[in-house]
């Protein structure tokens, strides 16, 4: 089955390129480890899901490009067809002059609308060139206007033309510190609508990414193409072809839909987050080796710790005794302890198949609604990912955004209260009605998962 | 892409004029290598074949023909237009983008407002619907006046005025040049605060600038080219006051230098929308997130470095120092200290080889020092381009709305109501038609009001005591 990815805005454009340039580089690369019929399985998995081929080899990716002005699609056409390997279809992009203005108002009540039927329409002929369509994807920041405000009300469209295919939201949580000063507006005003028309959100936040970077990846200048490419690898190493989980030789066919079934066993509970290990500049790698119960202890701490990365992780966070009670307030929990509803975990490499994955089976890690062999899933497959020996992604359904999300609307409702700004989004056609909504909608989200 | 109008009203709207269109115009020859017409230069360019005479179609695509500006020159006496006519810059403007008169304004406000304004209005708006016509996407009019003339401050508004009828969809940047306390002109001050009232009602940013900062820049700059120690190793074509590079070949008239840094500073605003960069800050970004209220739209700028050393080297000190500049008093645009009054929101504008690292590292350096109202702590617009200014690997635009444009309004009052309690020179603006003692108090009621809402935020800062309680949900 195949994903047809929507890229939207600036942040969605550039991203999304990171991303098929990725999964394009590892498609061909030589470092599979594995063998040779394994390596093919693989790739004709991968080109399925994100490509089509045309009659000279060369890949086309099967996504949408989406920006209200025309500079970053330009950009991002040519630096694909510049790779050689890969590139975007001629018919594949909308893009319209002025830009949203950083106004999710102007991206979601007067583009989105304006331009409805014409971005439909390349998402459908997308769609139809699928032999069968897996779902979407959809990439976009919050902080700013079209990705933001278009991106919602595109999501929307989707779920209203497509009622039955599954829709993702790969969404970039913005710098806490300034990249747009109404970016906490954007953000609960996006967030809130994609609750009610998307199956799952995937968050990046920036801050983090950064800090991988600068603290993982050694890199001194740090660029907006820095942290895109590494959430590109990461999101790679969950979207790569695995095997099921049940076993058997053959690729999973439906990516989306099976990671939507191990994650978001309730439609109240749909914020995921990425963990990926190990992470590190490209000329370590030859140096350094792994092991797999190495890995899955760190990724297990972080995950109850809610460590963003491999570094500076809190070793003292354990999860309470086992014969405390099993019910599901977090009094008896101690504090700082990151619960779970459910988790995936993706293991990619030389001998994934004896790995123990028992610590990631124990029932304190979890809420009590589901036992722990429904709220944990593991796929594999021998074929290392992006020259990585081993590598071990987390993709998980549990309260590690509590604290960024409680900021952000903190941080706007304190704006609101002074109506600074409010007649930025009145002038198109968003009402203060309409902010309360959308506050009441995240306050709620917020206390569902407080009460894990 | 978007493109702009630049309407250029007076004498000292047509001299900052002509200097940003001959510095345009070298910023775009030294990044369009390959003489192509590009969306770039069609931001503030037409591309016009002048073969079949004069008023040839537009080319859209394809080689440079010849550039014409997408500007306005106004000025009710012709001297500055036909000099600018007779200058190297005769090819750019086309003869039908101009409306002169003879005998100016006499530095009066209503002159240039009620009497040419009504005059004039039905030639203007022709002329700008024809300049809109040539434009794909009409983004943004730019208007280049001084507050405390005749010209560039009546009819100046009056055409900002006109701007918002006609075209209410398009933004209008105004960068108003005011007065300064010495000003030779009497009636200054009456003629910035009857301006500042259209300012307040019509304009979606203004960009306010001082003579004196202006002119503390040159000094400064000079001042160190003579000292001996820098001075030799100086990039020429760098410095934010200079012409080098451009059509201006002759000797260098006085208002020239600073004339140069406000036609900097209109270029590097514009930069991230005709160029490309990592994350892009449009003109209507610049509004939707500088401005939390409709009437607080004036924003402080500053730019930074004033020049560069020839040497390539940039190690990140000096990077940092670029940012530290960019709030100190001596590199605003007006006399004001941003760091010592209450920031309502920041918006940094980087072009060059800076990166997303760079700018971070230096927000969190800089913020502790920094004031801002308690509802927008964290207000920071950024916006990285990658196109660097001629003679700079870097340079840096700050906009800052604050509380420290609170002076120089005050004090604009204090002059006004100083010749306002003794009626002096006000028959000159009475016996024009449709002007009336009500649109003094009017004025000046308008300027009054605007000072109190920034004494409110500087008396509680911005915020309630307490920070509002958050919706509670009922389990």
């Amino acid at each position: 089955m195949s994903i047809v990815t929507v890229q939207l805005g600036q942040c969605g454009n550039q991203v999304g390129h990171e991303v098929f340039s990725c999964l394009c580089r590892d498609l061909h690369g030589t470092h599979g480890l594995c063998s040779r019929r394994e390596n093919q399985s693989y790739q004709d998995a991968c080109k399925e899901r994100f490509f089509w081929e045309e009659e000279s080899g060369g890949l086309v990716a099967r996504a949408v490009l989406v920006d209200m002005e025309p500079k970053v699609i330009s950009q991002t056409l040519s630096m694909a067809a510049r790779s050689g390997s890969w590139k975007y279809s001629e018919h594949s992009h909308f893009c319209q002059k002025q830009g949203s203005g950083n106004n999710w108002a102007n991206g979601y009540s007067v583009h989105g609308p304006r331009h409805k039927e014409a971005i439909m329409d390349l998402v459908q002929k997308k769609a139809e060139r699928c032999d069968r369509l897996g779902g979407f994807v959809t990439t976009m920041s919050m902080a700013g206007g079209t990705g933001s405000g278009l991106g919602a009300f595109v999501t929307q469209c989707l779920r209203d033309a497509f009622p039955s295919s599954f829709i993702l939201n790969h969404i970039i949580w913005p710098y806490g510190t300034g990249e747009v000063i109404v970016q906490n507006y954007n953000s609960v005003l996006t967030l809130s609508h994609l609750y009610q028309s998307s199956d799952a959100l995937l968050v990046h936040e920036n801050d983090v990414i950064h800090k991988i970077c600068a603290q993982l990846m050694n890199i001194k200048q740090i660029s907006f193409r820095d942290v895109n490419q590494v959430i590109a690898h990461q999101l790679g190493s969950v979207f790569q072809p695995t095997h099921p989980a049940g076993g058997g030789s053959d690729y999973s066919r439906n990516p989306l839909g099976d990671l939507l079934e191990a994650l978001v066993p309730h439609p109240e509970f749909k914020v995921l987050a990425l963990r990926n290990i190990p992470q590190m500049p490209e000329d370590s790698l030859a140096y350094s080796t792994f092991s797999w119960p190495g890995l899955l202890k760190h990724l297990r701490q972080m995950l109850i710790a809610n460590a963003k990365m491999e570094e500076g992780i809190d070793w003292q966070v354990r999860p309470p005794p086992p014969g405390s009670s099993i019910s599901s307030h977090s009094t008896t929990k101690p504090l700082h302890f990151n619960t779970s509803i459910a988790n995936l975990l993706i293991l990619r490499g030389k001998d994934v198949h004896s790995v123990d994955l028992g610590s990631f089976q124990d029932p304190s890690l979890y809420t009590s609604w589901l036992k722990p062999q429904d709220a944990f899933h593991a796929w594999k497959t021998p074929r290392a990912f992006n020259k990585y020996e081993k590598s071990a992604a987390l993709v998980s359904n549990s309260q590690f955004l509590l604290k960024p999300l409680d900021s952000v609307v903190g941080k706007a409702w304190n704006m609101f209260a002074s109506k600074a700004y409010i007649h930025q989004y009145t002038k198109f056609g968003i009402e203060e009605e309409d902010f309360l909504d959308s506050f009441t909608t995240l306050e709620q989200v917020i206390s569902s998962y407080t009460t894990l | 892409m978007t493109q702009s109008v630049v309407v250029q009203v007076g004498q000292c709207g047509n001299q900052v004029g002509c200097r940003f269109w001959d510095l345009a115009l070298r910023e775009h020859a030294a990044v369009n290598k390959k003489g192509i017409y590009d969306e770039a230069l069609s931001s503030f360019f037409r591309n016009v074949d002048t073969r079949s005479g004069g008023d040839g179609p537009d080319i859209y695509k394809g080689k440079i023909c010849s550039l014409k500006a997408r500007a306005l020159l106004i000025d009710m006496e012709e001297g500055v237009v036909n000099e600018i006519l007779q200058g190297p810059l005769r090819d750019v403007f086309d003869s039908k983008q101009l409306i002169t008169d003879v005998s100016g304004s006499g530095n009066n406000w209503a002159v240039g407002h009620k009497l040419y304004g009504c005059q004039y209005r039905e030639n203007i708006v022709e002329k700008l619907r024809k300049m809109a016509e040539h434009c794909d996407c009409l983004q943004c009019f730019f208007i280049i006046h001084s507050m405390g003339g005749g010209t560039g401050s009546g009819l100046g508004t009056f055409v900002l005025n006109l701007l918002e009828d006609e075209f209410p969809e398009v933004y209008r940047f105004v960068t108003s040049v005011y007065p300064s306390g010495e000003d030779d002109v009497i009636t200054s001050p009456y003629n910035s605060v009857l301006a500042m009232k259209e300012l307040n009602e019509h304009a979606d940013c203004v960009l306010p600038i001082e003579n004196e900062s202006l002119f503390d820049i040159v000094n400064k700059i000079n001042q160190m080219m003579n000292s001996g120690k820098l001075g030799s190793t100086v990039k020429q074509n760098s410095l934010v006051t200079s012409s080098k590079g451009s059509a201006k070949t002759l000797q260098e008239k006085p208002f020239d230098a600073m004339n140069n840094i406000v036609a900097n500073l209109l270029l590097n605003l514009t930069s991230s929308a005709r160029f490309e960069g990592s994350l892009n800050m449009d003109l209507n970004e610049i509004s939707m997130n500088l401005v939390p209220f409709p009437r607080l739209h004036y924003l402080v700028s500053s730019l930074t470095p004033l020049y560069t050393l020839a040497d390539i080297n940039v190690p990140s000190r000096r990077l940092d120092q670029m940012f530290s500049d960019a709030f100190s008093r001596d590199h605003q645009l007006i006399q004001a200290d941003p760091k010592h009054s209450l920031y309502l929101a920041c918006a940094l504008l980087v072009r060059g080889n800076v990166q997303v690292s760079d700018l971070r590292r230096n927000i969190e350096r800089l913020k502790p020092s920094l004031h801002f109202v308690s509802w927008n702590q964290e207000g920071w617009k950024t916006g990285l381009c990658s196109v660097p200014p001629v003679g700079h690997s870097h340079s840096l635009l700050a906009l800052a709305n604050n509380t420290c444009v609170k002076p120089t309004f005050i004090e604009l009052k204090d002059r006004f109501m100083k010749l306002y309690k003794k009626k002096a020179h006000l028959h000159h603006y009475l016996q024009i038609d449709g002007m009336e003692q009500s649109c003094f108090s009017e004025a000046v009621s308008s300027l009054s009001d605007l000072i109190e809402e920034y004494n409110e935020l500087d008396a509680t800062k911005g915020g309630p005591r307490t920070d509002p309680s958050r919706l509670k949900i009922a389990i």
